[in-house]
């Protein structure tokens, strides 16, 4: 109940400052674009990379997301006046790390048919593809949200998060690239279903871990 | 000799440290392949063994810290991630050097060095949240938490990166490498540790002195703790 309260609470702000939400996709396509300047024009050498671009784009542009959440919080102490409120810190963090991977999932959604467009990809396994960005949103969102509200009550916000929540999620980028260039490229080996696995274990290690810690984050 | 303990530790690990090379680099053989350039192996193995262990003794400084709380664990805390920070860096440039004759590049994306890498710029990241905020207690809870978040990370980054690619030879462990290579990799390692040892207490010591400072006289702190901090050295 709790907890439903504080996702509804989560995407009707997101749902209501959409220029936010524009400028981040905005700023996740200029990725998609710039990153292709670093290969050169050929688009037979950029094919094979587009899986790696689109989850480059993808965290850049989270850190975005996730910091955006949690500046709204900062704004007149809001944080502080809901933790007064009489919900547990738990419902907190579940219900801001829930909206913050819808967020990533419509934010990746968007992005996919723009690497379509620009790197040429044919994407056959359509299903597969979106079970492989629902794992890998959820593998951003959860330690993402717990930096982010450690990151923006720090100095030095713009920061902090990027630099700590990048080298976390090593795996679930190396996992998520993987998958999605076996799904795009061809995956004779049938290895799909391992990566998929390290990424189910990712979020499941830290959807957990993070919300036990979340309440000591918060704390005064 | 309570206060002297750190001091006796380095001089220790130091002189261990010192003969154990002098052995590597003089008195044992050149391996058959590697050459002469094997020898760093008697220095980067136990760089390798003993960063693991000094964030291994962060984590369990940030476990003792969330669970119980306490001035000391933090000071801990803070001395394990600073020697394994710059255990992993050293870990990694001797890497990096005994890379280039050997593999022929300076660097290579296998397991072991890729998590090294990310362990590095992972824990450089926790000691600048430390850096960034102002209140002990948050700030001591934070690194605590990032430091559990962090660790745990640890297997998952070098599995993922195992599956990934992979190239780097067997550990060199006292079992896998010749006998006449044993002393000089036994010495070092146990100097390394020694040394380790002496460090993390120092830096344990400066980082409680510190925290009193900061505690004590909020208006001046960063005077009052670079005051303080050589007669906690020495």
């Amino acid at each position: 109940m709790q907890l439903t309260a504080v996702v509804r609470k989560d995407v009707l702000l997101q749902w209501r400052s959409p220029g936010q939400r524009v400028a981040i996709l905005a700023f996740g396509v200029t990725v998609l674009l710039l990153l292709s300047f670093a290969a050169g024009p050929n688009t037979g050498a950029l094919r094979p990379l587009a899986s790696g671009f689109l989850w480059l784009a993808l965290l850049l542009s989270s850190t975005l997301a996730l910091a955006d959440s949690f500046q709204t919080e900062m704004e007149q102490h809001a944080l502080e006046g809901l933790l007064l409120l009489p919900v547990s810190a738990r419902a907190i963090y579940y219900g801001k790390a829930l909206a913050n991977w819808c967020q990533l999932l419509v934010l990746a959604l968007l992005l996919v048919p723009c690497a379509v467009v620009l790197y040429d990809v044919t994407i056959t396994r359509v299903l597969a593809l979106s079970g492989v960005l629902v794992l890998g949103t959820a593998g951003l969102s959860a330690p993402g949200t717990l930096y982010a509200a450690m990151a923006e009550q720090a100095k030095a916000k713009q920061v902090l998060l990027p630099l700590l929540l990048f080298p976390l999620v090593v795996p679930v980028l190396l996992a998520s690239v993987k998958a999605t260039a076996l799904l795009v490229t061809g995956d004779p080996m049938r290895q799909v279903g391992s990566w998929a696995a390290l990424l189910a274990s990712f979020d499941l290690v830290y959807w957990s871990l993070c919300g036990l810690l979340f309440n000591r984050v918060v704390e005064h | 000799m309570k206060q002297a303990a750190p001091a006796i530790l380095v001089g220790l690990g130091t002189l261990c440290l010192l003969s154990g090379s002098y052995y590597g680099l003089f008195v044992a053989p050149p391996e058959r392949y590697m050459g002469d350039v094997q020898r760093i192996m008697y220095i980067h193995v136990p760089t390798a063994w003993n960063a693991l262990l000094a964030l291994t003794w962060a984590f369990i400084s940030a476990l003792v810290y969330l669970v119980r709380g306490g001035r000391a664990w933090d000071a801990r805390l803070e001395a394990g991630i600073e020697v394994g920070v710059i255990l992993t860096a050293l870990l990694c440039a001797l890497g990096a050097i005994w890379a280039r004759p050997t593999w022929g590049v300076w660097w290579d994306w296998d397991p072991r060095l890729t998590t090294s890498a990310v362990l590095l710029v992972g824990f450089v990241g926790i000691l600048a949240l430390r850096h960034f905020v102002d209140d002990p207690a948050r700030r001591a809870t934070w690194t605590a938490v990032g430091t559990v978040v962090m660790y745990i990370d640890v297997p998952i980054v070098y599995l993922s990166v195992k599956w990934w690619n992979t190239l780097h030879q067997m550990q060199s462990t006292p079992e896998t490498v010749a006998t006449t290579f044993h002393w000089p990799l036994r010495v070092n390692a146990f100097g390394v540790l020694i040394l380790m040892v002496g460090l993390l207490i120092a830096r344990a010591r400066i980082a409680e002195a510190r925290l009193r400072e900061e505690l004590t006289d909020p208006e001046d702190e960063s005077a009052g703790a670079s005051n303080l901090v050589p007669g906690r050295v020495l």
